[in-house]
Protein backbone atom coordinates (compact mmCIF):
# COMPACT_ATOMS: atom_id res chain seq x y z
CA UNK A 1 0.00 0.00 0.00
CA UNK A 2 2.15 2.75 -1.20
CA UNK A 3 -1.23 5.92 -1.02
CA UNK A 4 -1.40 6.53 2.52
CA UNK A 5 -4.23 8.81 2.56
CA UNK A 6 -6.27 11.20 1.06
CA UNK A 7 -7.77 14.58 2.34
CA UNK A 8 -9.88 17.02 0.72
CA UNK A 9 -10.44 20.74 2.28
CA UNK A 10 -12.70 23.01 1.40
CA UNK A 11 -12.52 26.99 0.70
CA UNK A 12 -12.66 27.63 4.46
CA UNK A 13 -9.83 25.11 5.36
CA UNK A 14 -12.77 22.71 6.56
CA UNK A 15 -11.85 18.78 6.00
CA UNK A 16 -14.99 17.50 4.25
CA UNK A 17 -13.53 14.31 3.07
CA UNK A 18 -10.86 12.20 4.52
CA UNK A 19 -9.59 8.60 3.62
CA UNK A 20 -7.04 5.93 5.11
CA UNK A 21 -5.82 3.74 2.42
CA UNK A 22 -3.34 1.55 4.78
CA UNK A 23 -2.75 -0.80 6.85
CA UNK A 24 -0.34 0.20 9.89
CA UNK A 25 3.03 -1.77 9.72
CA UNK A 26 3.35 -2.08 13.23
CA UNK A 27 0.69 -3.67 15.02
CA UNK A 28 0.91 -6.32 17.60
CA UNK A 29 -1.66 -8.79 19.52
CA UNK A 30 -0.64 -10.46 22.39
CA UNK A 31 -2.68 -12.58 24.90
CA UNK A 32 -2.17 -11.91 28.67
CA UNK A 33 -2.54 -13.20 31.88
CA UNK A 34 -2.93 -11.44 35.34
CA UNK A 35 -1.08 -9.12 35.92
CA UNK A 36 0.00 -7.28 32.96
CA UNK A 37 3.46 -6.48 33.03
CA UNK A 38 3.31 -3.33 30.81
CA UNK A 39 2.76 -0.06 32.61
CA UNK A 40 -0.05 1.74 30.98
CA UNK A 41 -1.34 4.85 31.39
CA UNK A 42 -3.79 7.67 29.87
CA UNK A 43 -2.27 10.20 27.29
CA UNK A 44 -4.35 11.78 25.13
CA UNK A 45 -7.36 10.14 25.70
CA UNK A 46 -6.05 7.40 24.89
CA UNK A 47 -4.43 4.02 26.90
CA UNK A 48 -0.97 4.06 26.10
CA UNK A 49 2.28 1.80 26.73
CA UNK A 50 4.00 3.93 29.46
CA UNK A 51 7.15 1.57 30.55
CA UNK A 52 7.63 -2.18 29.90
CA UNK A 53 8.61 -2.17 26.35
CA UNK A 54 8.72 -5.89 25.15
CA UNK A 55 8.83 -7.60 21.68
CA UNK A 56 7.47 -5.40 19.63
CA UNK A 57 4.89 -3.54 21.79
CA UNK A 58 6.57 0.07 22.23
CA UNK A 59 6.44 2.99 24.67
CA UNK A 60 3.89 4.82 23.39
CA UNK A 61 1.71 2.25 21.32
CA UNK A 62 -2.08 2.49 22.22
CA UNK A 63 -4.44 -0.25 22.91
CA UNK A 64 -6.01 -0.82 19.70
CA UNK A 65 -8.88 -3.69 20.34
CA UNK A 66 -9.26 -6.09 23.35
CA UNK A 67 -10.22 -9.38 22.78
CA UNK A 68 -10.45 -8.10 18.43
CA UNK A 69 -13.06 -5.78 19.60
CA UNK A 70 -11.87 -2.03 18.80
CA UNK A 71 -11.58 -0.35 21.97
CA UNK A 72 -13.29 3.44 21.77
CA UNK A 73 -10.19 5.46 23.34
CA UNK A 74 -10.16 4.80 26.58
CA UNK A 75 -13.54 2.80 27.19
CA UNK A 76 -14.17 -0.52 25.19
CA UNK A 77 -16.32 -1.11 22.79
CA UNK A 78 -19.19 -1.86 25.19
CA UNK A 79 -18.28 1.23 27.42
CA UNK A 80 -16.50 -0.28 30.21
CA UNK A 81 -12.90 1.98 31.34
CA UNK A 82 -10.06 0.09 29.55
CA UNK A 83 -7.56 0.36 32.57
CA UNK A 84 -10.87 -1.08 35.03
CA UNK A 85 -11.31 -3.82 33.01
CA UNK A 86 -7.23 -4.62 32.72
CA UNK A 87 -6.56 -4.09 36.46
CA UNK A 88 -9.47 -6.98 37.40
CA UNK A 89 -8.05 -10.70 37.39
CA UNK A 90 -11.33 -11.96 36.40
CA UNK A 91 -11.02 -10.68 33.07
CA UNK A 92 -8.47 -12.41 32.12
CA UNK A 93 -6.45 -14.42 29.88
CA UNK A 94 -6.97 -11.25 27.15
CA UNK A 95 -5.70 -10.60 23.87
CA UNK A 96 -4.64 -7.02 23.48
CA UNK A 97 -3.56 -5.30 20.21
CA UNK A 98 -1.36 -2.36 20.08
CA UNK A 99 -0.21 -0.35 18.22
CA UNK A 100 0.55 3.09 16.41
CA UNK A 101 -2.35 5.48 17.75
CA UNK A 102 -4.25 6.30 14.32
CA UNK A 103 -5.47 10.08 14.36
CA UNK A 104 -8.41 11.00 15.68
CA UNK A 105 -11.43 12.68 13.46
CA UNK A 106 -11.06 15.72 15.52
CA UNK A 107 -7.42 15.91 15.04
CA UNK A 108 -7.57 15.20 11.27
CA UNK A 109 -9.82 18.15 11.38
CA UNK A 110 -7.50 20.10 13.21
CA UNK A 111 -4.24 19.05 11.23
CA UNK A 112 -6.49 20.07 7.31
CA UNK A 113 -7.22 23.44 8.67
CA UNK A 114 -3.35 23.69 10.20
CA UNK A 115 -2.14 22.51 6.59
CA UNK A 116 -5.22 25.21 4.97
CA UNK A 117 -3.75 28.05 6.43
CA UNK A 118 0.45 26.64 5.78
CA UNK A 119 -0.72 26.75 2.80
CA UNK A 120 -0.60 30.02 1.54
CA UNK A 121 3.07 30.86 3.02
CA UNK A 122 4.23 29.03 -0.05
CA UNK A 123 2.63 31.86 -2.16
CA UNK A 124 3.48 34.48 0.27
CA UNK A 125 7.61 33.61 0.88
CA UNK A 126 7.83 33.47 -2.92
CA UNK A 127 10.48 36.02 -4.46
CA UNK A 128 7.79 35.46 -7.85
CA UNK A 129 4.87 37.16 -7.61
CA UNK A 130 2.01 34.97 -8.61
CA UNK A 131 3.96 31.97 -6.89
CA UNK A 132 1.53 28.94 -6.03
CA UNK A 133 0.80 27.75 -2.49
CA UNK A 134 2.88 24.48 -0.98
CA UNK A 135 2.49 21.97 -3.37
CA UNK A 136 4.78 19.15 -1.81
CA UNK A 137 5.17 18.74 1.67
CA UNK A 138 8.50 15.74 2.41
CA UNK A 139 9.30 13.79 4.89
CA UNK A 140 11.44 10.29 5.68
CA UNK A 141 8.75 8.24 5.43
CA UNK A 142 5.75 10.27 3.49
CA UNK A 143 5.30 12.89 1.29
CA UNK A 144 2.23 14.81 1.05
CA UNK A 145 1.12 16.01 -2.33
CA UNK A 146 -0.71 19.17 -2.26
CA UNK A 147 -3.40 20.55 -5.63
CA UNK A 148 -5.59 23.42 -5.26
CA UNK A 149 -8.14 24.23 -7.91
CA UNK A 150 -8.82 27.66 -9.11
CA UNK A 151 -11.94 27.51 -7.07
CA UNK A 152 -10.21 26.81 -3.48
CA UNK A 153 -10.56 23.30 -3.05
CA UNK A 154 -7.31 21.19 -1.91
CA UNK A 155 -6.75 18.02 -2.58
CA UNK A 156 -4.18 16.36 -0.70
CA UNK A 157 -2.18 13.10 -0.79
CA UNK A 158 -0.14 11.40 1.51
CA UNK A 159 2.21 8.66 -0.26
CA UNK A 160 5.27 6.87 -0.21
CA UNK A 161 8.21 9.14 -1.22
CA UNK A 162 8.94 6.39 -4.16
CA UNK A 163 5.27 6.43 -5.12
CA UNK A 164 5.29 8.28 -8.90
CA UNK A 165 2.05 9.10 -10.69
CA UNK A 166 0.73 11.73 -7.78
CA UNK A 167 -0.24 14.62 -9.53
CA UNK A 168 -2.57 13.07 -12.24
CA UNK A 169 -3.74 11.00 -9.35
CA UNK A 170 -4.70 14.22 -8.11
CA UNK A 171 -6.34 15.93 -11.49
CA UNK A 172 -8.23 12.35 -11.51
CA UNK A 173 -9.52 13.09 -7.98
CA UNK A 174 -10.28 16.05 -8.97
CA UNK A 175 -12.98 14.75 -11.73
CA UNK A 176 -14.27 11.94 -9.30
CA UNK A 177 -14.83 14.87 -7.09
CA UNK A 178 -16.66 17.01 -9.73
CA UNK A 179 -18.73 13.92 -11.15
CA UNK A 180 -20.18 11.38 -7.86
CA UNK A 181 -19.86 14.98 -5.04
CA UNK A 182 -20.86 17.63 -7.50
CA UNK A 183 -22.98 16.48 -9.57
CA UNK A 184 -25.45 15.06 -6.66
CA UNK A 185 -28.15 16.97 -6.40
CA UNK A 186 -28.10 16.65 -2.75
CA UNK A 187 -24.78 17.00 -2.05
CA UNK A 188 -24.54 20.79 -0.71
CA UNK A 189 -20.92 22.36 -1.45
CA UNK A 190 -18.71 22.83 1.02
CA UNK A 191 -20.27 20.44 2.95
CA UNK A 192 -18.83 16.69 4.28
CA UNK A 193 -18.49 14.15 1.49
CA UNK A 194 -20.59 11.38 2.35
CA UNK A 195 -21.40 10.26 -1.30
CA UNK A 196 -21.24 5.83 -1.96
CA UNK A 197 -19.97 6.49 -5.27
CA UNK A 198 -17.18 9.13 -4.74
CA UNK A 199 -15.78 6.65 -2.04
CA UNK A 200 -15.60 3.72 -4.55
CA UNK A 201 -14.32 5.76 -7.61
CA UNK A 202 -11.88 7.31 -5.06
CA UNK A 203 -10.24 3.75 -3.96
CA UNK A 204 -10.85 2.50 -7.33
CA UNK A 205 -8.46 5.16 -8.47
CA UNK A 206 -5.90 4.99 -5.69
CA UNK A 207 -5.43 1.00 -6.92
CA UNK A 208 -5.01 1.67 -10.04
CA UNK A 209 -2.42 4.66 -9.53
CA UNK A 210 -0.28 2.43 -6.95
CA UNK A 211 -0.54 -0.51 -9.82
CA UNK A 212 1.36 2.33 -11.85
CA UNK A 213 3.48 3.43 -9.26
CA UNK A 214 7.52 2.06 -9.06
CA UNK A 215 6.38 -0.92 -7.57
CA UNK A 216 4.57 -2.56 -10.41
CA UNK A 217 1.95 -4.77 -10.12
CA UNK A 218 1.37 -6.92 -7.94
CA UNK A 219 3.02 -4.92 -5.38
CA UNK B 1 -23.30 10.00 -33.54
CA UNK B 2 -26.77 8.98 -33.01
CA UNK B 3 -26.50 8.86 -29.18
CA UNK B 4 -25.34 12.02 -29.25
CA UNK B 5 -27.98 14.09 -30.88
CA UNK B 6 -30.83 11.91 -29.06
CA UNK B 7 -28.90 12.76 -25.59
CA UNK B 8 -29.15 16.66 -26.98
CA UNK B 9 -32.94 16.24 -28.27
CA UNK B 10 -33.62 14.90 -24.23
CA UNK B 11 -31.79 17.77 -23.05
CA UNK B 12 -33.38 20.30 -25.38
CA UNK B 13 -36.69 19.02 -24.57
CA UNK B 14 -36.41 18.66 -21.24
CA UNK B 15 -35.53 22.53 -20.82
CA UNK B 16 -38.39 23.34 -23.04
CA UNK B 17 -40.34 21.48 -20.75
CA UNK B 18 -38.63 23.37 -17.48
CA UNK B 19 -39.56 26.76 -18.98
CA UNK B 20 -42.87 25.55 -20.35
CA UNK B 21 -44.05 24.81 -16.35
CA UNK B 22 -42.21 28.25 -15.08
CA UNK B 23 -44.29 29.60 -17.00
CA UNK B 24 -47.69 27.72 -15.41
CA UNK B 25 -45.98 28.39 -11.96
CA UNK B 26 -45.58 32.27 -12.52
CA UNK B 27 -47.19 34.74 -14.19
CA UNK B 28 -45.09 37.91 -14.26
CA UNK B 29 -42.01 37.15 -17.21
CA UNK B 30 -39.64 38.76 -14.41
CA UNK B 31 -40.37 35.82 -11.75
CA UNK B 32 -39.69 33.32 -14.70
CA UNK B 33 -36.37 35.12 -15.81
CA UNK B 34 -35.12 35.41 -11.96
CA UNK B 35 -36.01 31.26 -11.23
CA UNK B 36 -34.07 30.31 -14.78
CA UNK B 37 -31.18 32.47 -13.40
CA UNK B 38 -31.23 30.94 -10.24
CA UNK B 39 -31.25 27.33 -11.52
CA UNK B 40 -28.83 28.05 -13.77
CA UNK B 41 -26.71 29.85 -10.84
CA UNK B 42 -26.58 26.30 -8.88
CA UNK B 43 -25.40 24.87 -12.32
CA UNK B 44 -23.28 26.76 -12.62
CA UNK B 45 -21.72 26.46 -9.34
CA UNK B 46 -20.91 22.69 -9.64
CA UNK B 47 -20.48 23.01 -13.62
CA UNK B 48 -17.10 24.85 -13.13
CA UNK B 49 -15.30 22.03 -11.23
CA UNK B 50 -16.32 19.58 -13.85
CA UNK B 51 -15.10 21.87 -16.82
CA UNK B 52 -11.62 23.27 -14.59
CA UNK B 53 -10.89 19.45 -14.10
CA UNK B 54 -11.74 18.29 -17.62
CA UNK B 55 -10.29 21.10 -19.54
CA UNK B 56 -7.33 21.65 -17.23
CA UNK B 57 -7.04 25.27 -18.31
CA UNK B 58 -4.51 27.85 -16.83
CA UNK B 59 -5.82 30.54 -14.54
CA UNK B 60 -6.72 33.56 -16.86
CA UNK B 61 -4.95 36.50 -16.42
CA UNK B 62 -7.54 38.96 -17.57
CA UNK B 63 -11.17 39.75 -18.11
CA UNK B 64 -10.73 38.96 -21.77
CA UNK B 65 -8.82 35.78 -21.41
CA UNK B 66 -11.75 34.86 -19.29
CA UNK B 67 -14.57 35.30 -21.59
CA UNK B 68 -12.40 34.23 -24.48
CA UNK B 69 -12.14 30.52 -22.21
CA UNK B 70 -15.88 30.68 -21.72
CA UNK B 71 -16.88 31.74 -25.36
CA UNK B 72 -14.39 29.30 -27.03
CA UNK B 73 -13.70 26.54 -24.63
CA UNK B 74 -16.67 26.13 -22.27
CA UNK B 75 -19.70 27.09 -24.81
CA UNK B 76 -17.86 24.40 -27.05
CA UNK B 77 -17.50 21.93 -24.43
CA UNK B 78 -21.29 21.87 -23.41
CA UNK B 79 -23.38 23.23 -25.96
CA UNK B 80 -21.07 22.28 -29.11
CA UNK B 81 -21.24 25.64 -29.96
CA UNK B 82 -18.70 29.12 -29.97
CA UNK B 83 -20.43 32.51 -29.89
CA UNK B 84 -18.06 35.19 -30.84
CA UNK B 85 -16.57 37.88 -28.48
CA UNK B 86 -16.59 41.51 -28.67
CA UNK B 87 -16.19 44.15 -25.78
CA UNK B 88 -17.99 47.50 -25.28
CA UNK B 89 -16.08 50.50 -26.26
CA UNK B 90 -18.43 52.93 -23.47
CA UNK B 91 -18.38 50.68 -20.96
CA UNK B 92 -15.27 49.77 -18.95
CA UNK B 93 -15.52 45.41 -17.59
CA UNK B 94 -18.19 44.66 -20.28
CA UNK B 95 -17.94 41.61 -22.31
CA UNK B 96 -20.67 40.57 -25.13
CA UNK B 97 -20.94 36.86 -26.25
CA UNK B 98 -22.85 36.49 -29.54
CA UNK B 99 -24.82 33.54 -30.29
CA UNK B 100 -24.81 32.59 -34.20
CA UNK B 101 -26.59 29.26 -33.10
CA UNK B 102 -28.46 27.79 -29.44
CA UNK B 103 -29.27 24.51 -29.43
CA UNK B 104 -31.68 25.39 -26.93
CA UNK B 105 -34.06 27.42 -29.20
CA UNK B 106 -33.37 25.04 -31.66
CA UNK B 107 -37.54 24.26 -31.74
CA UNK B 108 -38.88 27.49 -30.44
CA UNK B 109 -40.36 29.20 -32.88
CA UNK B 110 -41.30 32.69 -30.87
CA UNK B 111 -42.35 33.38 -28.02
CA UNK B 112 -46.12 32.94 -26.52
CA UNK B 113 -48.33 36.00 -26.71
CA UNK B 114 -47.98 37.85 -23.61
CA UNK B 115 -44.29 36.83 -22.77
CA UNK B 116 -42.65 39.43 -24.67
CA UNK B 117 -39.99 40.00 -21.38
CA UNK B 118 -39.32 35.94 -21.11
CA UNK B 119 -35.26 35.55 -21.42
CA UNK B 120 -35.99 31.30 -22.82
CA UNK B 121 -32.56 31.15 -22.38
CA UNK B 122 -31.53 33.21 -19.30
CA UNK B 123 -30.28 29.71 -17.53
CA UNK B 124 -27.51 30.70 -19.18
CA UNK B 125 -26.67 34.04 -17.51
CA UNK B 126 -27.13 32.18 -14.32
CA UNK B 127 -24.78 29.52 -15.18
CA UNK B 128 -22.07 31.82 -16.63
CA UNK B 129 -22.45 34.14 -13.47
CA UNK B 130 -22.38 30.94 -10.60
CA UNK B 131 -19.39 29.58 -12.45
CA UNK B 132 -17.38 33.33 -12.66
CA UNK B 133 -18.53 33.72 -8.71
CA UNK B 134 -16.38 30.41 -8.07
CA UNK B 135 -13.42 31.77 -9.26
CA UNK B 136 -13.53 34.62 -7.26
CA UNK B 137 -14.55 36.95 -10.37
CA UNK B 138 -18.54 39.00 -9.47
CA UNK B 139 -20.17 39.57 -12.75
CA UNK B 140 -23.67 40.88 -14.27
CA UNK B 141 -24.82 38.47 -16.89
CA UNK B 142 -27.82 39.04 -18.50
CA UNK B 143 -29.25 38.50 -22.41
CA UNK B 144 -29.03 42.04 -23.86
CA UNK B 145 -31.05 41.11 -27.43
CA UNK B 146 -32.75 38.05 -28.05
CA UNK B 147 -33.58 36.83 -31.38
CA UNK B 148 -36.46 35.67 -29.78
CA UNK B 149 -37.96 38.64 -28.83
CA UNK B 150 -37.52 40.05 -32.01
CA UNK B 151 -33.94 41.29 -31.90
CA UNK B 152 -31.62 40.54 -34.92
CA UNK B 153 -28.76 38.84 -32.74
CA UNK B 154 -28.66 36.78 -29.53
CA UNK B 155 -26.48 38.68 -27.22
CA UNK B 156 -25.15 37.81 -23.61
CA UNK B 157 -23.53 40.73 -21.73
CA UNK B 158 -21.21 40.49 -19.37
CA UNK B 159 -20.03 42.95 -16.84
CA UNK B 160 -17.01 42.02 -14.50
CA UNK B 161 -17.51 43.78 -10.97
CA UNK B 162 -15.11 44.65 -8.52
CA UNK B 163 -13.03 41.71 -7.71
CA UNK B 164 -14.15 39.49 -4.84
CA UNK B 165 -11.87 39.63 -2.25
CA UNK B 166 -10.54 36.07 -0.72
CA UNK B 167 -9.78 35.92 2.90
CA UNK B 168 -6.90 37.54 3.91
CA UNK B 169 -4.22 34.97 3.23
CA UNK B 170 -5.15 33.75 -0.28
CA UNK B 171 -3.91 35.84 -2.35
CA UNK B 172 -2.84 32.69 -4.54
CA UNK B 173 -5.90 31.05 -6.27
Amino acid sequence: MAIFSVYVVNKAGGLIYQLDHYAPRSETEKTFSFPLDLVLKLHDERVVVAFGQRDSIRVGHAILSINGVDVNGKYTADGKEVLEYLGNPANYPVSIRFGRPRLSSNEKLMLASMFHSLFAIGSQLSPELGSSGIEMLETDTFKLHCFQTLTGIKFVVLADPRQAGIESLLRKIYEIYSDFALKNPFYSLEMPIRCELFDQNLKLALEVAEKTGPFGPGS
Amino acid sequence: GCCNSCRRELFVLTYGALVAQLCKDYEKDEDVNKYLDRMGYDIGIRLVEDFLARSAVKKCRSYSETVDMIAQVAFKMYLGITPSVSRSNTTENEFFLILENNPLVDFVEELPAGRTSLCYCNILCGVIRGALEMVHLAAEVNFIQDRLKGDDFTEIGITFLKKLEDKKHKRNK
